[in-house]
């Protein structure tokens, strides 16, 4: 019973930070309607800025702070710089287009990394001396909770922005009917650009806890949690934010559980599972968990 | 001046020539038909109008603006907003974030007083909240404000899109054939709301019709378009008794 809360705790931290990149792909699927496969990669830019900033300032709490604020205002002017230069010239183009230069600007960016960084993983200095504590004979970590309580901010600021604010309703009607609201005087190329901001913000505050949590950074760290936070994100149903959230704590247990609750032979495996999982859940409702299913009437 | 003028206005898709040399004007305040076969050209000359096409040939101005070229956002702004033939509300939305969606041009807060419900944002939302609901009041869409826009029968989508469009503040509203799929009742209650829009927010229309009763019943002037050309302009009686009109739609 202990191994199991504690393992729910651990996994819901971790889900935490899915749940955080997935809204990334998630909110940019649903209003640009195209994937955006260079996100996961923003988070590994936002670690190795983390990992220089603090190198050079040292890593005392003013310090980081400055260095967190940094890397977070770095990564949101990244995904700014992309969807400028890369996706919105491709606007009119066919979603394939889209889809390999996405898939372009993530080598890109990763082969910049290994150019200036190398290819060896590098040791991002410690910033969170958190311990654990013990409850109930549990033992948790600060940090999962910290991470936890981080994303719970976060979500509820972005709800809050997304349903009750001119921009948040701006960017509803966007994802809905380009067209239409372009019509009711909304500015769509604005509206776009936002999405990837907040998106990449998001991938900002998750490159921070992510760091905290497992402090190694190399030029793939990125592309391999940014896989997993996709399909955290087809969990949920792709498009849908509250779907991100669920998908990404809801994959995060599931991998945390059978890591843990897996044989060994099999628990080397655990992606693996997590992924069927996924599959499984794919068969019984194509469009995800909150996804929704648009009918054509004819 | 005149609230639209277009002069010359024309588009070609490849060879076709969707509309041609296409004159008009309408005065402030006035109801004024667009007509036509199928395929006449009308919807096409409302994206002429709203930007979703630019014109290559000819020009068009609003109070002696030209706006030909100009992007369907930045038209919107300068005062034109439409409805168009097959419905597209944002169907995911409540019926009254519709309307506050063309409301949300005329709010003027930051991202951070939303984010942190800062005083101006409660400020602003309330005013928009209050207007937003004398809008749906006007369309007797008040009671229903809750609903998810899908939800609404199909003559109230029809007059939601309406009070949508109205919300960004036109000077100018074209109506993409607003009766379509009505039944007589509706169609008859629709016109009225017509004439009580022009009187209550002052404003020009310019509709798109087929149903000939809404258009002899409210339409002071029609044009009539028949494959890309101007047929036949003027006072509605006159237009549509006029023998080449009649042969337009029904043939020889």
């Amino acid at each position: 019973m202990q191994t199991f809360i504690s393992t729910l705790i651990d996994g819901l931290s971790l889900g935490s930070l899915y749940a955080l990149v997935a809204l990334g792909y998630s909110m940019v699927y649903g209003i640009a309607k195209m994937l955006n496969f260079a996100h996961g990669d923003v988070i590994m830019v936002g670690i190795y800025v983390l990992f220089v900033a603090l190198g050079a300032m040292g890593t005392s709490p003013l310090m980081l702070t400055i260095a967190a604020l940094i890397m977070i205002v770095f990564c949101a002017l990244l995904g700014f710089t992309i969807e400028k230069l890369a996706y919105k010239p491709l606007r009119a183009a066919s979603p394939l287009s889209v889809l390999i230069t996405a898939i372009g600007v993530s080598y890109l960016l990763q082969n910049l990394a290994l150019l200036i960084f190398g290819s060896r993983q590098q040791k991002v200095p410690t910033y969170f001396h958190l311990g654990s504590i013990y409850i109930g004979g549990v033992q948790i970590e600060l940090l999962s909770l910290l991470i936890l309580a981080v994303t719970i901010v976060v979500m509820i600021l972005l709800s809050i922005f997304i349903n009750k604010t001119k921009l948040g309703s701006a960017m509803l009607a966007v994802s809905e009917d380009k067209g239409a609201a372009q019509l009711m005087g909304i500015n769509v190329n604005a509206t776009i650009s936002l999405t990837f901001v907040i998106g990449s913000a998001l991938a900002g505050v998750g490159a921070l806890l992510y760091a905290a949590k497992m402090p190694w950074v190399g030029p793939y760290t990125g592309s391999v949690f940014g896989i997993k936070a996709f399909a955290a994100a087809v969990f949920g149903g792709i498009g849908s934010i509250p779907g991100a959230m669920i998908g990404g704590v809801l994959i995060g247990i599931i991998e945390a559980m059978m890591n843990v609750f897996l044989p060994d032979v099999l628990s080397n495996a655990s992606d693996g599972f997590a992924y069927l999982v996924l599959i499984i859940m794919l068969v019984i409702k194509p469009t995800g968990l909150l996804g929704r299913k648009h009918v054509e009437k004819v | 001046m005149a609230m639209l003028e277009t002069k010359n206005l024309g588009i070609s898709f490849g060879g076709l020539r969707a509309v041609d040399e296409f004159n008009l004007t309408v005065e402030r305040g006035q109801l004024y038909g667009l007509i036509g076969p199928n395929g006449a050209g009308k919807t096409t000359v409302f994206n002429l109008l709203t930007g979703v096409y630019a014109p290559t040939t000819g020009g068009f101005f609003l109070e002696g603006k030209s706006l030909a070229g100009k992007t369907p956002l930045e038209i919107n702004r300068c005062g034109i907003a439409r409805t168009f033939q097959n419905i597209r509300l944002f169907k995911e939305m409540s019926v009254i974030d519709n309307v506050k969606v063309g409301l949300h041009n005329a709010a003027n807060y930051s991202i951070f007083d939303g984010l942190f419900m800062l005083p101006r944002y409660a400020r602003e939302e309330k005013e928009l909240q209050t207007r937003a609901r004398e809008l749906l009041d006007v369309f007797g869409l008040d009671g229903e404000r809750d609903y998810l826009a899908s939800n609404l029968p199909y003559g109230k989508q029809r007059k939601l899109e309406i009070a949508r469009a109205l919300a960004t503040s036109p000077k100018l509203l074209l109506l993409d054939e607003p009766a379509a799929g009505m039944n007589p009742q509706e169609t008859a209650e629709l016109m009225e709301t017509i004439c009580f829009v022009r009187d209550h927010f002052d404003m020009t229309i310019l509709l798109i019709e087929h149903d000939m009763k809404l258009v002899s019943g409210i339409c002071e002037q029609v044009t009539v378009l028949n494959f890309g050309t101007t047929l036949a302009q003027g006072q509605t009686a006159e237009v549509l008794a006029d023998p080449r009109v009649v042969r337009a739609y029904l043939g020889e």
